[in-house]
């Protein structure tokens, strides 16, 4: 069994106190001794991590903090997630990088690949290979991958992962899965009791819940209070949000939504609707297997072909009777990007409503020009 | 009633009057928006004998400065009032609208006298009036004095991507002894190329129509419908039609509902 990490960085002192109670928050989960896996995507199964009774929490970083850091080591045309993550990373500066026990990578594009090299000097990294079709052969790769994974998480922290464990795992993801759907789906009424931003921080704040056994109540009561409060969001442009990670920094996209009249209703990204839209299916008694099936599905554009995005963004724009669609892209995201096209004539063709692709990074010097492209696209709404 | 588009640009200001008088004038932006504004309220006092703060003129504001101007009623952005703007001189039903302006440029269709879709240059200078600008400003003569020369010369292939960049690809020609006719020639070309992949990626629907500061030069216009192969129709006002879009935007919504 390794030595799990219970001390704080050096620099906690001169942490904002937000900060400082994430990093004692995670310190309690290191203080049980339970394992803390760091990932960077959708695509890793957190059913393992709870399998071991540990926790799998998100690395991707959304500020621009630590750039100046990363660009030491990386170039600088490079995507802002990247550089923001690996610079949390090698500066002690993320309560969930410092307190990883394992970081886990996942294949999804050349950048993060390349960059889980250097973090691999840093921390102890595993990357798992994700396939790029959601083929028979690439979900035989994901399956192999996954077995892997297992292999990796009982030797590196001498716990087994039973087929009861992953089955106990499924239920318990499952049920998380099923609370935030049933949350974020408030929107699909006509009167919405939140705006899109502060959906938007219910579903990110969630993530960092450890004990996803809580989840389920946590979200049911939340939404009982949002009810009873009675405010009540109607007659604006209904807005769906697509494309890369949103978040932090480019919450900006979000705020230029809902100062300019409209409302974010539905998120397709990767912290919305994308990996929450499917469950595993439980006891089948290949839990592995109902598990690769599960994540390989994932609509994302590191996928190609990726007919899943535009089945599920294709019933989103229905569901939530969504009016214009905002592409969001980070700078140098290339499959985002490409598949951009796809989404627009998807949207304009299909759908007949009107769609936008906005390219941005986690700096704040393109908001005036953000603003003004969202309150035009509203305004043709 | 007076009906008063402003429209505050990144290099100039140009404000429309609509209703009982009909006028446009312009003045510089300069390096203060809400100053700006504050001249052009004094302008509208003296010249037009209009006080806006009081109830019988109604103001929209459009452009970068439109947050800056205090007394407007409303704000609605450049694309959609450029869409607007052009219906006084052109009657519409498709069309599409490209106007170059300072720091974006900004493909518009139009459709059913709405703006359809629309697409801006990237974060970039590149194909944009900024970049005339700079390279006019480098060799030392005015953006119309830029299009007089390119006329006479022979295009010189600038392949920097960046304004940054192709401006020390002019100074490395310059040094050279290019001739300066050659280097305006391309410069210009660099833009109408530009600008030209960003129209043919928004697709073309119905007529095409120039506005913005450059909607009055005939050499642009020449080598922009030379460049898409397409006739393009100038708009004489083009340079107010984010303004006159926006006193026309007023105008129909006071005459709707009697507020904007």
């Amino acid at each position: 069994m390794i030595d799990i990490k219970k001390d704080l960085p050096e620099i906690f002192e001169d942490f904002a106190e937000n900060r400082q109670n994430s990093f004692l928050k995670v310190r309690e989960v290191k203080e049980n001794d339970n394992p803390l896996i760091g990932v960077f995507c959708k695509f890793f199964p957190q059913e393992l991590a709870i399998a071991i009774d540990g926790t799998a929490v998100s690395l991707c970083s959304t500020s621009d903090e630590t750039i100046a850091d990363a660009e030491k080591d990386l170039p600088r045309n490079l995507c802002p997630l990247i550089k923001s993550s690996y610079g949390f990373a090698i500066t002690d500066k993320c309560p969930f990088f410092y307190f990883s026990d394992l970081v886990v990578g996942e294949t999804t594009c050349d950048g993060k690949k390349k960059m889980y090299e250097y973090l691999a000097e840093t921390k102890p990294v595993h990357v798992m290979e994700l396939p790029n079709k959601q083929s028979k052969e690439g979900l035989v790769l994901w399956e192999k991958e996954i077995y892997k994974m297992i292999d990796v998480l009982e030797e590196y922290f001498g716990r087994k992962i039973t087929k009861e464990k992953l089955e106990e795992a499924i239920k318990i993801k499952n049920a998380e899965r099923t609370a935030v759907k049933d949350f974020y789906e408030i929107m699909k009424n006509d009167e919405i009791p939140v705006s899109g931003l502060e959906l938007w921080h219910v579903l990110n704040g969630i993530t960092f819940e450890f004990d996803k056994r809580a989840v389920p109540k946590q979200l049911k009561d939340l939404k009982e209070k949002i009810f009873s409060e009675n405010e009540k969001i109607t007659g604006k442009p209904r807005i769906l949000i697509t494309g890369c990670p949103i978040g932090g920094a480019t919450e900006k996209v979000i705020e230029a939504v809902e100062n300019h009249g409209g409302v974010v209703v539905a998120y397709e990204n990767c912290g919305g609707a994308k990996a929450i839209d499917r469950n595993v299916e439980e006891d089948t008694g290949d839990p592995i297997r109902a598990i690769a099936e599960k994540y390989i599905e994932i609509g994302c554009a590191c996928m190609s072909p990726n007919p899943n995005r535009m089945d599920l963004l294709n019933r989103i724009v229905d569901q939530y009777k969504v009016d214009g669609v905002i592409d969001m892209h980070l700078q140098a995201c290339q499959p985002f990007q490409v598949e951009s096209l796809k989404i627009k004539r998807f949207a304009n063709n299909e759908k007949n409503i009107p769609y936008i692709s906005i390219e941005t990074d986690y700096s704040q010097s393109d908001i005036g020009q953000i603003n003004t492209r969202v309150a035009a696209f509203i305004e043709m709404i | 009633m007076y009906f008063i588009g402003i429209d505050i640009g990144s290099t100039a200001s140009k404000v429309a009057i609509r209703g009982k008088i009909i006028d446009e004038f312009v003045i510089p932006t300069g390096w203060n928006s809400k100053e700006t504004a504050l001249h052009i309220k004094n302008k509208l006092l003296k010249d037009f004998n209009i006080n806006v703060l009081k109830d019988d003129s109604i103001i929209i504001s459009t452009g970068y400065g439109r947050v800056s101007v205090p007394y407007s009623q409303k704000q609605i952005t450049e694309i959609t009032c450029h869409g607007c703007g052009i219906r006084e001189q052109f009657d519409y039903d498709l069309c599409t609208i490209v106007d170059v302006g300072g720091q974006d440029t900004k493909v518009i269709n139009l459709k059913d006298g709405f703006v359809d879709d629309f697409l801006m240059n990237d974060k970039c200078s590149a194909g944009t009036g900024k970049f005339l600008e700079i390279m006019a400003n480098r060799l030392n003569i005015t953006l119309d004095e830029l299009f007089e020369l390119s006329n006479l010369g022979e295009k010189i292939k600038i392949s920097s991507m960046c304004t940054v960049f192709a401006e020390s690809e002019i100074i490395s020609l310059m040094g050279e002894g290019e001739k300066i006719e050659n280097i305006a020639s391309g410069i210009v070309d660099s833009v109408v190329v530009k600008v030209a992949q960003l129209v043919k990626r928004q697709g073309i629907q119905g007529d095409m129509i120039l506005t913005g500061g450059l909607s009055t030069n005939k050499f642009f216009n020449k080598y922009l419908s030379e460049e898409l192969e397409t006739k393009i129709n100038s708009y004489s006002k083009g340079r107010y039609a984010g303004a006159i879009g926006a006193a026309l935007i007023a105008e129909d919504k006071y005459k709707k509902r009697g507020r904007v």
